[in-house]
């Protein structure tokens, strides 16, 4: 299969590895994997702060370069979210509504895409190591995604996942993060303390901008949990 | 920055700030979720209950119309007063004019978010009426001067010290700071009250369309003894309050009792039918209903958002919300707080003056998943946020996401984006957290991570 895969703008110019990761994994399963230069960002942040056009000037080159894509795979369940479930919202009524239909149901997460598309758990991955999986809320509610991540890391050689007591949200929020900072540094030292509860030595997510909004708080504050993102997890031998 | 807004980020940046507050919230709603979560369990299906009463109040909000004429109808055959009020200050005026008319003096009253919405105490107080709240919660807040700190828990931000301090401040009494202790010493203020008070006044948790009966939900029987002591009754309710039968009651009740506080059912759930008919030994001689808009029927001309009149106030919203559960209820400055209240609270008092409740989310969607009557809350908020920004766009925002776009729709300007991120990264740390840091609304409290020298993209391009 020919996989499109879209490199979330995070990813790219943040945690590279991330993305390499994905890109190695899909092509030892045998598939060509395609990663269209021109896309670097999917829209979501005008787009969560209300700006429908300036969302579209963005998402509109991205929804024609996927347009004919075999299977669209996106390393993020927000990204994911933006574009399996609001790109039909955003795109309603415009002439790319019908193209913007399409694309989603070719659109997969990841983690999604590995379990359910592909049908394969067993990534011959090895990492012994306490970890504890924080689910991204876009994945978790807007796309379902709850047991797929836990499949995969299921089959981690030496790999022990111990689960937090709540599910919670990291506080992130995209601009969120900026507009209310202590309403979401509350939120993550929320998250951290319910991490350390379980004695994980990482976090591990399908988003890496949690990631991002978790290991900022625990570098600066000087926990010792790190984190990390599941294709890498996955990506280990 | 209007005052709202103001308002709101200075006392969410205090609140949420407040550790032993967030611990203390932490624990008390966790609790909740282990009873509500168990409570789930005796629900032959949790999932289709909630589809069923999501389906039920769909039916009773699409026919709003006939099923309230039938609810009146019902109401005023067994003699009971209905007064339509369209805004808040028409329903304390209807209320001011039959405490008049009655003559009265002490009015008391089990729980009504809606006379919180209307600011119905300080009305009637002003005009020289005393007012006295039975629920216990609202007792304690009352005490405090204060407004209800959650729509089911008033007085959930309050240890039992602080309610032993406050009854031994108010009342001159509070022998320990054991539940127990501190309800009789509530208990026997209010039995003086409900033997000497003129009026009567509640809330209401459904109204039934199909018989004319007010439902109300309550664990202390304040309500009830509220309902049947003083010779005139007054109740207020939102005209979303309607269900359509009798027997959507068997789904609603166990249904807002496990939502709302992981109970199976609330201890005491009554249904009023009318004043005392002749023949009858006690109960109200008049009982007034007034039925408030207060512009929820520009909700229901929304038809995109019309579901958040399915509101059952159950708060469970509240509950599990990372939001209410860091800044509190208070911060919101609005009656009803939380979820709902960010997604109601723009259409009940204007869009552009409360769209900064709707930005306050991670849209984390927490919210929507416990709602048990399918509200679609979170999504409400980025409607919130469109309609917001599409009446009145802030002009900085705007222009920031139109560069955004200009930067990442060329790949030439997003790649030299990034390099010069790489570059100036290491001169950053001179400037971080500091009043010029350019990025102090994250490095305040957070740090950013090391840029790498080679992006996703650079690893592409080289290997190709």
């Amino acid at each position: 299969m020919t996989v499109t895969l879209f490199i979330p703008c995070f990813v790219d110019a943040l945690y590279p590895r991330a993305g390499i990761s994905m890109v190695e994994i899909l092509e030892r399963l045998g598939h060509t994997v395609i990663c269209p230069e021109e896309i670097a960002c999917c829209g979501q942040p005008p787009f969560n702060s209300g700006y429908h056009a300036e969302a579209r000037t963005i998402a509109t080159p991205v929804l024609e370069k996927l347009g004919d894509a075999e299977a669209v795979v996106i390393g993020s369940g927000s990204c994911g979210a933006m574009v399996k479930k609001f790109y039909p919202e955003l795109f309603a009524g415009t002439r790319h509504a019908e193209l913007a239909r399409q694309v989603a149901l070719r659109t997969w997460e990841f983690s999604d895409f590995l379990v359910n598309k592909l049908g394969v758990t067993g990534l011959g991955a090895k990492f012994p190591h306490k970890v504890t999986f924080h689910d991204g809320c876009h994945g978790l509610r807007e796309l379902g995604i709850q047991k797929q991540p836990r499949a995969l890391l299921a089959k981690v050689q030496d790999l022990e996942l111990v689960e937090m007591t709540e599910i919670s949200c990291c506080g992130f929020g995209g601009t969120f993060a900026a507009k209310f900072p202590m309403i979401s540094t509350a939120m993550g030292e929320v998250k951290c303390a319910a991490a350390a509860e379980t004695g994980a030595e990482y976090i591990v997510s399908s988003d890496s901008s949690c990631l991002m909004h978790i290991q900022g708080l625990l570098s600066r504050q000087g926990k010792p949990t790190k984190t990390i993102s599941l294709a890498e997890v996955l990506n280990t031998r | 920055m209007s005052t709202f807004v103001s308002q709101f980020k200075t006392q969410a940046t205090e609140k949420s700030g407040d550790l032993r507050l967030r611990q203390f919230i932490r624990t008390s709603l966790r609790g909740y979720e282990i009873a509500r979560d168990r409570r789930k369990g005796a629900f032959q299906n949790w999932e289709s209950a909630r589809q069923a009463a999501a389906e039920t109040k769909w039916e009773a909000v699409n026919h709003l119309d006939t099923h309230l004429e039938s609810l009146v109808a019902k109401l005023e055959a067994r003699g009971t007063k209905v007064h339509w009020a369209s805004t808040g200050e028409q329903a304390r005026e209807i209320i001011a004019q039959i405490l008049r008319d009655k003559k009265a003096r002490l009015i008391i009253k089990s729980k009504a978010m809606t006379s919180e919405e209307i600011h119905l105490n300080h009305a009637l107080e002003k005009e020289g009426f005393t007012v006295i709240e039975s629920d216990l919660g609202e007792f304690i807040v009352q005490l405090r001067h204060e407004a209800p700190y959650h729509i089911v828990f008033p007085s959930m931000h309050l240890t039992r010290d602080d309610i032993r301090d406050l009854f031994q401040k108010e009342l001159g009494n509070a022998p320990s700071n054991t539940p127990e202790d501190l309800t009789m010493v509530a208990r026997r203020v209010m039995r003086q009250k409900y033997l000497t008070a003129d009026v009567g006044f509640t809330g209401a948790n459904f109204a039934i369309a199909e018989t004319g009966m007010i439902s109300i939900t309550e664990n202390e029987g304040n309500a009830r003894l509220t309902a049947a002591l003083p010779k005139t009754m007054i109740t207020l309710l939102g005209i979303e309050k309607v269900l359509p039968r009798f027997s959507d009651l068997a789904l609603f009740l166990p249904m807002l009792a496990t939502a709302g506080a992981g109970q199976p059912m609330t201890c005491y759930n009554t249904m009023y039918s009318g004043p005392r008919q002749p023949g009858e030994c006690d109960g109200p001689e008049e009982w007034h209903v007034i039925l408030l808009d207060n512009r929820r029927t520009e909700l229901l001309a929304d038809a995109e958002q019309r579901d958040a009149l399915h509101c059952i106030r159950c708060g469970a919203c509240l509950n599990v919300c990372p939001i209410f559960r860091n800044v509190g209820g208070h911060t919101y400055g609005t009656t009803y707080s939380g979820p709902v209240g960010s997604v109601i609270t723009p259409h009940l008092r204007g869009l552009q003056e409360w769209k900064h409740l709707s930005n306050a989310s991670s849209l984390c969607g927490a919210c929507t998943e416990a709602c048990p009557v399918k509200i679609d809350l979170h999504h409400h908020l980025l409607q919130n946020r469109r309609n917001a920004s599409a009446a009145e766009p802030a002009f900085f925002e705007r222009l920031a996401y139109q560069i955004f776009g200009i930067v990442a729709n060329e790949p030439k300007f997003w790649w030299l984006a990034k390099k010069l991120g790489w570059l100036t990264q290491p001169l950053h740390g001179a400037v971080k957290g500091s009043a010029i840091d350019p990025a102090k609304a994250w490095t305040k409290t957070r740090d950013l991570p090391p840029m790498p020298k080679e992006t996703f993209k650079d690893w592409w391009r080289n290997r190709k």
